[in-house]
């Protein structure tokens, strides 16, 4: 029974390729389109949880024996590489997140995708060709986004990118549907390419977009190159083939000589190349530039790629490839400890930066980047199961954030323009409108009076960000997380992880209070209304997974709520665990690391409240964090000036290099070909004057006729061509190859 | 079908001859008559050649047989023991279909936007195609010599008179032409010296019976005189700058045949004559090439980021792309050095193998869509000043959505041609020569970066200003207010490629079974 329905696993990615249909056949009918789109997401999902269920129902075939059905696909020299669908506990795991979140961001989108405010401008502007007008103001009349069936198209095709990348019995296989998101990725967050700033040094979508997929290319080629140095030494990909024993075995045992470090575990070398890749797909320090500017794409595609599949495919592909993370041999790993440095450092780095940030997407941007080092760390201290836990909890409610937050652009959006159109009504001539961010948090306060639906589902998935206690999802993960931190002995880990989360919780309050509470600080925020129901739905569905999602995973050590539940998740992430070589049990109860992840989170809530809460700020105060940090919050708005960093050092350089490059080419190596020319030029001509002068001549003044028959013939010879040197000049070798010969 | 299975090949070679001869006796002034009569007649060709791989896939793929079909040996000039010896394999059979293709597109192309000495454009047009056919079947050195300066003849004048004048087409034919006949001059060199030591001129048997196989040096000379000809031709770092000056200057259809099959030729020669025949030099100084196929890689990389003219740009992306060509040749030489049973070096070899034949494949196709794209944007706009565009994704959406495939097919988006042959092209570096591969990798990154930054970006995104640049034309030539979109003509030669580009992605062993072949043949016989 069920095996025929693992046999549906290859079909997981395709009903999403409906993308193609949309960019060839409903392009024009804009509302067709996103319809076809919610039909192909549908069907992904109903798939991608028949197959994820009857996993979790059949443990003894998805963990001790997963499907496995792949076809020869590549000849290479005399063997076969293989590709197929794998279907174990932790695809079935992803499959049931990715499932549920594709759909519900599908659904937002079809409310949140209207016709933008920038491109009002534009139409005022009268700058577009008369056909491109028509477009944009049919589309205006519609009220939808110009683009609005392309972005249906986009985002199906991703879609099909992270179920394929879930399904994938292989590395490179997932390799391909990871590079696919990225494509996707790219086209998203520069998909209001027109878009420009009044401040020109604001990045614009699509520079965004470019900066996002050079910076995760550059993870991608370590990535690759680990790829191709696992294949070269196991002769094989497929994780199954890849985790037995033997093979780790061999690969921990084969030792590479690297310059500089000297002889090291193959197994290691591969590990720390492979997380490149996640480094550059997650964002974590030091390739994570990209993913705030990311959020100049429009919010759909910040919660669905950059908050809960794509940048969390990072953090699978470590998981799934655990097994070659921890084959080492003596001593230290230094691949784990790697990760684990990695991990911590940018959960609380990126927190930092999360303080003193004021736009309500970047704010959510860095807390991505921070809570996926929380599950990058995990993955370090052998936390496997922990690390999962988070990841899923993690895309709930970072989803609902996201599009509470899109939500929230969305009225004040809204607002604004009521707001300017009340103005023009009272007096046209009206100052030179200023640009207005709908973004900034500053320009928000007291949302949650106009925007019920959005504010308490934005609470919701704050609280669990934050890790309210007992309640939220967040809470268990992370507690979790820190709990096994405590328990191996990672103290360094611990306190890092602890101090993180007191930051979250704090930054988090601090956006709730910023935005929904106090009084409105714009005209706009004061005339925002309540999204519609296509938006507002999704929101209340995540929510309930932001709360109830995690209480499937409390271990049963705990006092009193332990046994209600009953730790299913936890309990078949354990025995998925035990398959991939860790040993898993449940921590015993321990009140002092409960006890600091409780006083973290409810601490920063605190503070958020004394200094947002308490004495909510007014219309054109200044942060008061800004006044008490000084210079230290400078630092922080400007990202430890990363940015400029990464300008002088990576990309100033490179343009120079490239001028440098081809200036090089036009005056050296050109030249040189040139300068050769010119004397096989200069020497015919020499040669023929000679000729011409000192033989035809001479010869013209002895004997008319006989020297003018020479002189045609040797002008015939000697005319400058080419060609003719040439045939004289192999002649002559081909005389002297024969008289090799001979004298040989 | 026994007609076919012993003249196919020759159909294909001189059927576009005898077209080139019958356009010249149309009359001059009936331009629709030769024009129709030019893409009607390209057809046979690419219909044989599709026939040619279905038949090799069948009898010789599937079958396991492999090797060298469809041959023929007639005597050509006795005296000289030259004879007239062709065939196809592996090798071959997929590069005679793009020629085909490339073709077929080229002159359906041109039938749009060539206007003057229609007549003459055509022929040479056909007669080009003759040259590049003969060389991908040829077995026999004078033949394929023969070939080699055919192709040469046609592309002079295409680029000197359907040329661009503000680009020095003058300048550039005469670069062009005798910087590939100097490197000429070196092979026959070397082919004589061939046949001085073995009495034949047939690439077989002189590869069976070795070519100076008692004398290292004459072999090392006559392998170097063999590289620096079809170096030049690749064009293989240092002797690329020939490239960028013929392409800009060459009309659209002459760039696309130039990057899509000339280049090829160069590279085919490696494969076909250096490998087989040389293979003791080429065991040696395989890391030579391979290194310069990493300087090429990472070079041309560099200097195309820099580029400020669309075409120039496109080109040095040739130069570029053509290294990973060189680098998989010569990894796979250089694997040719140690035991093929360790570590599966084997299969190994045969993945760098794999990983050129399917670059030049597959460069073939997106390049030569890339310099369509460039005829598509230069019809209207009269100019490739990247910096004179921007925002023309939302006015010209079918181009954007066309040029988004050749580019990030270029810059290896798997899903899409041009990774499968950066993919196996490191996967074989990577386990011969690693520190080569590394370097290499670099240009991966540039490339996206220049792809991205320079094309897309700056003619595509941001706002459009209707200000920046102001004569554009429709593609008839009459005076517009911006760019107008892909014509039908246009979508008609850069779709298929769009197709094949996304069929080969998906699913690229319905290329690779025709060159895995070759190369586990080739490997098994050198190794």
């Amino acid at each position: 029974m069920s095996e025929s329905i693992f046999n549906l696993a290859w079909l997981i990615p395709l009903p999403t390729l409906l993308a193609f249909f949309i960019i060839f056949f409903t392009r024009e009918n804009k509302r067709l389109s996103s319809t076809v789109a919610l039909i192909g997401v549908f069907v992904g999902w109903l798939l991608s949880w028949v197959v994820a269920i009857s996993a979790f129902r059949t443990p003894e075939r998805s963990l001790v024996e997963p499907f496995d059905l792949s076809i020869p696909y590549l000849p290479t020299g005399a063997s076969f590489f293989t590709m197929g669908v794998l279907v174990d506990g932790l695809t079935a795991i992803m499959l049931f997140m990715v499932g549920i979140v594709l759909a519900m961001i599908f659904i937002y989108s079809t409310g949140y995708m209207t016709f933008p405010g920038f491109m009002e401008e534009l139409l005022g502007k009268g700058s577009l060709p008369p056909f491109v007008q028509a477009q944009v103001e049919e589309a205006k009349a519609q009220n939808l986004d110009p683009k609005y069936s392309r972005f249906f198209a986009f985002i199906s095709l991703f879609a099909t990118g992270m179920l394929g990348l879930v399904v994938a019995d292989n590395l490179l296989m997932l390799f391909i549907f990871w590079e696919i998101m990225g494509l996707c990725s790219y086209l998203l967050i520069g998909f209001w390419y027109n878009k420009t700033y009044p401040d020109p040094k604001q990045i614009t979508p699509p520079k965004a977009g470019l900066k996002a997929f050079i910076t995760t290319r550059v993870g991608d080629v370590l990535l690759l190159i680990g790829l191709v140095y696992l294949w070269l030494y196991t002769g094989q990909l497929n994780f199954r083939e890849l985790f037995q024993p033997e093979v780790l075995e061999h690969l921990a045992e084969s030792v590479m000589t690297l310059p500089v470090i000297g002889a090291v575990s193959a197994a290691v070398v591969i590990s720390i190349l492979i997380f490149w890749g996640s480094i550059g797909k997650s964002a974590q320090f030091p390739l994570h530039v990209w993913l705030p500017d990311a959020m100049e794409g429009p919010t759909p595609v910040s919660a669905l790629i950059h908050a809960a599949t794509m940048v969390s495919a990072g953090v699978y592909l470590i998981a799934r490839m655990w097994p070659v993370f921890n084959a080492y041999e003596h001593g230290a790993n230094g691949a784990a400890m790697f990760v684990t440095f990695i991990g911590a450092f940018t959960a609380l780095f990126a927190a930092t930066i999360a303080v003193a940030q004021n736009d309500i997407k970047r704010v959510l941007a860095y807390s991505t980047i921070s809570q996926l080092g929380y599950m990058f760390a995990a993955l370090g201290i052998g936390a496997w199961v922990a690390a999962i836990f988070h990841l899923i909890m993690h895309a709930f409610f970072k989803a609902l954030l996201f599009l509470g937050s899109g939500s929230v652009i969305h009225g004040v959006e809204h607002g604004h323009h009521h707001a300017h159109a009340h103005n023009h009504d009272g007096d046209d001539h009206h100052k030179e409108e200023e640009y207005f961010d709908p973004q900034d948090m500053m320009n928000m306060g007291g949302l949650l009076r106009r925007m019920p639906a959005t504010g308490w589902t934005f609470i919701i998935g704050g609280a669990a960000l934050s890790g309210f206690p007992l309640i939220t999802a967040g809470f268990w993960s992370k507690d979790l997380i820190l709990a096994e931190a405590w328990y191996t002995g990672h103290t360094l880990v611990f306190w890092t992880l602890a101090a993180a989360a007191l930051l979250t919780a704090f930054y988090t309050f601090r956006q709730i209070f910023l935005t929904f509470f106090g009084q409105p600080r714009s005209e706009a925020a004061a005339h925002a209304p309540e999204s519609v129901k296509s938006m507002t739905a999704p929101l209340m569905v995540l929510a309930v997974f932001a709360i109830a999602a995690g209480w499937s995973g409390i271990e049963t050590t705990w006092p009193i709520v332990g046994n209600v539940v009953g730790n299913p998740l936890g309990h078949f992430m354990g025995e998925l665990a035990e398959t991939y070589g860790l040993h898993y049990k449940e921590l015993p109860f321990n009140p002092m690391p409960v006890g600091i992840s409780v006083i973290a989170a409810l601490g920063g809530i605190f503070l958020a409240w004394l200094v947002y809460g308490r004495k909510p700020l007014q219309a054109g105060d200044v942060d008061p964090l800004r006044r008490w940090l000084g210079p230290v919050h400078t630092v922080l708005r400007n990202k430890y000036y990363f940015d400029e960093l990464y300008y002088f050092i990576a990309v100033r350089p490179v343009l120079w290099l490239a001028r440098f490059a081809a200036r090089f080419d036009r005056g050296v190596i050109d030249a040189i070909v040139n300068a050769v020319g010119s004397f096989g030029r200069w020497l015919a001509r020499s040669l023929r004057r000679f000729v011409d002068e000192y033989i035809i001549d001479a010869a013209v003044n002895g004997t008319g006729l006989v020297a003018h028959a020479t002189g045609s013939v040797l002008r015939l010879v000697q005319n400058g061509q080419i060609q003719q040197y040439l045939l004289i000049m192999l002649l002559a070798v081909l005389v002297l190859m024969a008289a090799v010969e001979f004298i040989f | 079908m026994n007609f076919l299975d012993n003249s196919v090949l020759t159909l294909i070679t001189f059927l576009p001859l005898i077209g080139s001869i019958v356009v010249l006796l149309l009359p001059k002034n009936n331009e629709g008559l030769i024009k129709r009569f030019s893409v009607l007649w390209s057809l046979i060709p690419l219909a044989l050649s599709v026939w040619l791989a279905a038949d090799y896939f069948m009898n010789y793929v599937a079958t396991g047989v492999g090797g060298m079909a469809y041959e023929i040996r007639v005597s050509w000039i006795p005296s000289l023991g030259v004879n007239y010896h062709v065939g196809a394999d592996g090798l071959s059979v997929p590069l005679i279909f793009l020629t085909a293709l490339l073709t077929t597109l080229g002159i359906y192309y041109s039938t749009r936007v060539i206007r003057t000495r229609v007549r003459e454009f055509f022929a040479l047009f056909l007669f080009l195609a003759t040259g590049m056919f003969g060389v991908f079947i040829a077995l026999d050195l004078v033949l394929f010599y023969v070939f080699w300066e055919i192709g040469l003849v046609p592309m002079y004048f295409m680029i000197g008179i359907w040329g661009q004048e503000k680009d020095r087409p003058q300048y550039a034919a005469i670069k062009f032409f005798l910087y590939t006949l100097a490197g000429s001059v070196f092979m026959l060199l070397a082919i004589i010296g061939v046949y001085l030591s073995t009495g034949t001129f047939d690439i077989i048997d002189a590869a069976a019976k070795g070519v100076w196989a008692n004398m290292p040096l004459y072999a090392t000379l006559s392998f170097w005189a063999f590289f620096v000809a079809f170096a030049i031709k690749v064009p293989a770092w240092p002797f690329h700058t020939w490239l960028p000056d013929a392409h800009t200057a060459a009309p659209t259809a002459g760039s696309v045949i130039l990057a899509g099959v000339l280049l090829k030729l160069g590279a085919y020669g490696f494969l076909r004559i250096l490998m087989p025949m040389f293979t003791d030099s080429f065991r040696q100084f395989g890391w030579v090439v391979a290194l310069i196929g990493v300087i090429g890689i990472v070079y041309g990389a560099f200097v195309s980021l820099a580029q400020k003219d669309l075409k120039r740009l496109i080109a040095y992306s040739s130069v570029s792309h053509m290294g990973y060509v060189l680098l998989g040749i010569g990894a796979a030489a250089w694997a040719l050095n140690f035991d093929p049973d360790q570590g599966g070096l084997f299969d190994t070899a045969a993945m760098a193998l794999n990983g050129a034949t399917l670059q030049m494949f597959f460069h073939g196709l997106i390049t030569g869509a890339l310099f369509f794209l460039v005829g598509v944007i230069y019809e209207r706009a009269h100019t490739r000043d990247l910096a004179k565009f921007g925002g023309l994704s939302g006015l010209t959406p079918y181009f954007y959505a066309t040029m988004m495939f050749a580019g990030f097919a270029s810059l290896g988006l798997p899903g899409l041609a041009g990774f499968w042959a950066e993919f196996f092209t490191f996967r074989g570096a990577f386990g011969v020569v690693p520190i080569l591969a590394v370097v290499g990798v670099i240009g991966i990154v540039i490339t996206a970066a220049y792809i991205l930054y320079r094309i897309i970006q700056n003619v595509f995104l941001g706002p459009y200003d209707a200000k920046r640049w102001t004569h554009w034309t429709t593609i008839e030539g009459e005076h517009a207010d911006g760019p107008t979109d892909m014509a039908r003509f246009e979508k008609i030669t850069l779709w298929p490629l769009v197709f094949f580009m996304i069929l080969f992605g998906v699913l690229p062993s319905l290329v690779l079974v025709y060159f895995n072949q070759f190369a586990v043949e080739t490997l098994r016989a050198l190794f």
